[in-house]
């Protein structure tokens, strides 16, 4: 299957620049997640790509093509919305043979499709309903028969997730992931969610502000984040992001925990940590408190596998955290990129 | 402290035993709210009715007092009648054709109006204006632009040279003309009404709707025919029953431009019974011909709101 590419892609809405400059390059049969908050581009760049939307500037190209001025249907993509986008005057079948109507298909040839689709998607016997009739996830899994039943190049999903129920979601999520894999069709998922995007992507795009700040793996993307916003982005609590000297330094709240938990390490950074408030959730702790004179006092969180139980921390004591001096990462405080490490 | 707290807890009762009673009650403030309405329609809309029903089987008529029931003599009278049938075969041909000009050009307005384009706040402001006019005043300005005489339209028209120089058609004279006349002006009266339904009907639909046809392969027509007409269809429903009954009992136009002629070519059923009921006299007659569409029209509002129903969207 082939790749999509943008080269210096944007897009202008009077002042307001939504993309700005976008290069990136998708490998064959690859789940690249474009990620970011509400409104930093990644919809408008998903928009460009499927061409439902003009580019100020900038090329795209599937499979080596430049496809920039063809319309929808010449691209060879198909597209899953949030809302799923499904007819609703429709029934299911109908809905799912449209694109192949679009096409000419003679019925015969269609009807097989039709049926291969749903089958792959087990919904060969909501055919005859209208969507009204279905509950979110069936409208979902209709959604994906239809983009997959004409054999596109490229998937483009639009937080197709965001409508179901937690519950829902997390199987939802492990289903799209294994058809992704099934039928090796190079797709970009857009989300705003972190854990879907952890949990899926072959790559994460992190988006703000109408450019990429990181692409790269998962755990490239949470364990060394190329900027301070991709460090406060992922990550739930995020990265603790406290200034000294001309550095932002930033640790993880899961690196930072009391010296007992880190034995045996010997290279770790000592901090001492004044506990201010505690929240239990379950399977951690999340531990609010203070830093020492070194920081100015800023405010940082820890968080406590809740399996760790031997220890207490009372509210306004000091204790003695550490974080292994590896999980320090540290930023330029004026332009916020990563920078070169000083001691502390 | 104590004074205060009973202070308080006597004004709730207050409150409790007078007002509330009304406020509180919805089956009470419900029958209040909407008794105006319910009056003001049994006495304007109702009560005529249920008389004109009584004079169409009636010999009723404006000169004596007289009054005996004659069944169903008046309207088998007027089936027989030539002019009456000519009166309901224009009135037929009238709605429908005013109806479907209506319904194309109203869809096509919708549709670019739906486009960002300059000069779009005065192109609509242009287009609502028959609506804003005062109907009998822009329907007189349409009487001297069809003049026989001083027709600014011949005027122009010839002096574009698409008229020949002996070429002065005479647009309320001849029974062919008249017809079309006072369809184009119904025409112009009803676009700016249908044109705004249809532009709700267009932007209720989701845009992902119409983003997820574009991706799927369907060309302007596909789209068209398959996606938004259907998804409008209820709305289109909706406006095409109102045009069909207010066509249908509707009389300013004719009765500024032709009065009916020529030669009851233009005469409609709500027009005759004006001039047979009212001008002539014969009360009884009039209401038979103004109720002889009514168990039509009812049939076809009944028709148009089930199909709206079972079109119904998700």
């Amino acid at each position: 299957m082939p790749e999509v590419e943008t080269r210096g892609i944007a897009k202008h809405f009077g002042e307001v620049k939504a993309v700005d400059g976008v290069d990136i390059v998708s490998s064959e049969e690859e789940f690249l997640v474009l990620l970011g908050p509400s409104g930093c581009g990644k919809t408008t760049l998903l928009r460009m790509i499927a061409g439902l939307e003009d580019p100020s500037s900038g090329d795209i190209l599937i499979g080596g093509h430049v496809v920039t001025h063809l319309p929808p249907r010449a691209r060879g993509i198909a597209m899953v919305f949030q809302s799923y986008a499904l007819y609703p005057h429709m029934t299911i079948y109908k809905n799912i043979a449209f694109p192949l109507k679009a096409m000419g298909m003679p019925k015969d040839d269609r009807d097989k499709k039709v049926d291969w689709s749903a089958t792959m998607l087990g919904i060969e016997h909501l055919l005859q309903r209208k969507p009204r009739e279905l509950s979110g996830g069936e409208r979902q899994r209709v959604a994906l028969a239809r983009a997959l039943v004409r054999e596109p190049n490229v998937f483009l999903l639009d937080e197709p997730l965001s409508n179901l129920d937690a519950k829902l979601r997390t199987s939802a999520r492990e289903e799209l992931y294994r058809f992704q894999k099934e039928v090796s069709i190079t797709t970009i998922y857009v989300t705003h969610d972190q854990v879907e995007a952890m949990g899926m992507g072959d790559r994460i795009a992190v988006m703000n502000a109408g450019k990429v700040r990181q692409l790269g793996k998962p755990d490239e993307v949470y364990t060394e984040p190329a900027d301070t916003f991709v460090a406060g982005f992922l990550g739930s609590p995020p990265m603790n992001l406290v200034e000294t000297q001309d550095r932002i330094v930033g640790f993880r709240p899961e690196c930072f925990l009391p010296r007992q938990m880190h034995e045996g390490s010997s290279d770790v950074i000592s901090l001492p940590f004044e506990v201010k408030r505690v929240e239990n959730l379950g399977a951690d702790r999340l531990v609010y408190g203070r830093l020492g004179e070194l920081f100015n006092h800023a405010a940082v969180i820890a968080n406590l596998p809740t399996s760790f139980t031997n220890y207490t921390v009372e509210t306004n004591q000091s204790y003695d955290f550490v974080v292994p001096r590896n999980d320090v990462k540290f930023f330029n405080i004026k332009t916020g990129l990563r920078a070169e490490p000083i001691p502390l | 402290m104590d004074t205060e707290v009973k202070t308080v807890e006597s004004t709730f009762q207050s409150r409790n035993q007078h007002l509330s009673f009304f406020l509180d009650n919805a089956t009470v403030l419900g029958v209040l709210m909407i008794a105006p309405a319910v009056i003001y329609i049994l006495a304007l809309v109702g009560y005529p009715l249920v008389l004109a029903f009584i004079y169409s089987f009636s010999d009723i008529t404006i000169g004596s007092s007289h009054f005996s029931f004659v069944g169903l003599e008046n309207i088998q009278m007027l089936i027989r009648d030539f002019d009456f049938k000519t009166a309901l075969y224009n009135t037929i041909y009238f709605t429908a054709v005013s109806m479907i000009i209506v319904l194309v050009l109203a869809k096509i307005l919708a549709l670019i109006l739906l486009k960002d384009f300059k000069g779009k706040f005065i192109i609509r402001t242009l287009i609502l204006m028959p609506y804003v006019a005062p109907i009998s005043l822009g329907v007189i300005g349409w009487l001297w632009m069809l003049d026989s005489i001083y027709s600014p339209i011949n005027w122009l028209l010839q002096h574009t040279r698409l008229f020949g120089p002996d070429f002065w058609p005479m647009w309320l004279g001849k029974p062919k003309l008249a017809m079309s006349a006072i369809i184009t002006v119904h025409v112009w009266r009803m676009l700016p009404l249908a044109t705004v339904i249809m532009l709700a009907g267009l932007t209720s639909i989701p845009q992902d709707i119409q983003d997820a046809a574009l991706v799927d392969g369907a060309g302007y027509f596909r789209r068209l025919f398959q996606i938004t007409i259907p998804m409008m269809l209820p709305i289109m429903l909706v406006a095409v029953l109102f045009g069909i009954v207010f066509t249908a009992t509707d009389i300013i136009i004719i009765l500024v431009l032709t009065r009916g002629g020529p030669y009851g070519s233009t005469q409609v059923l709500v027009s005759k019974a004006f001039y047979t009921g009212i001008d002539a006299g014969d009360l009884a007659t009039g209401a038979a011909t103004a109720l002889f569409l009514f168990p039509l029209l009812a049939a076809v509002a009944i028709f148009m709101l089930r199909i709206a129903r079972r079109a119904e969207i998700a």
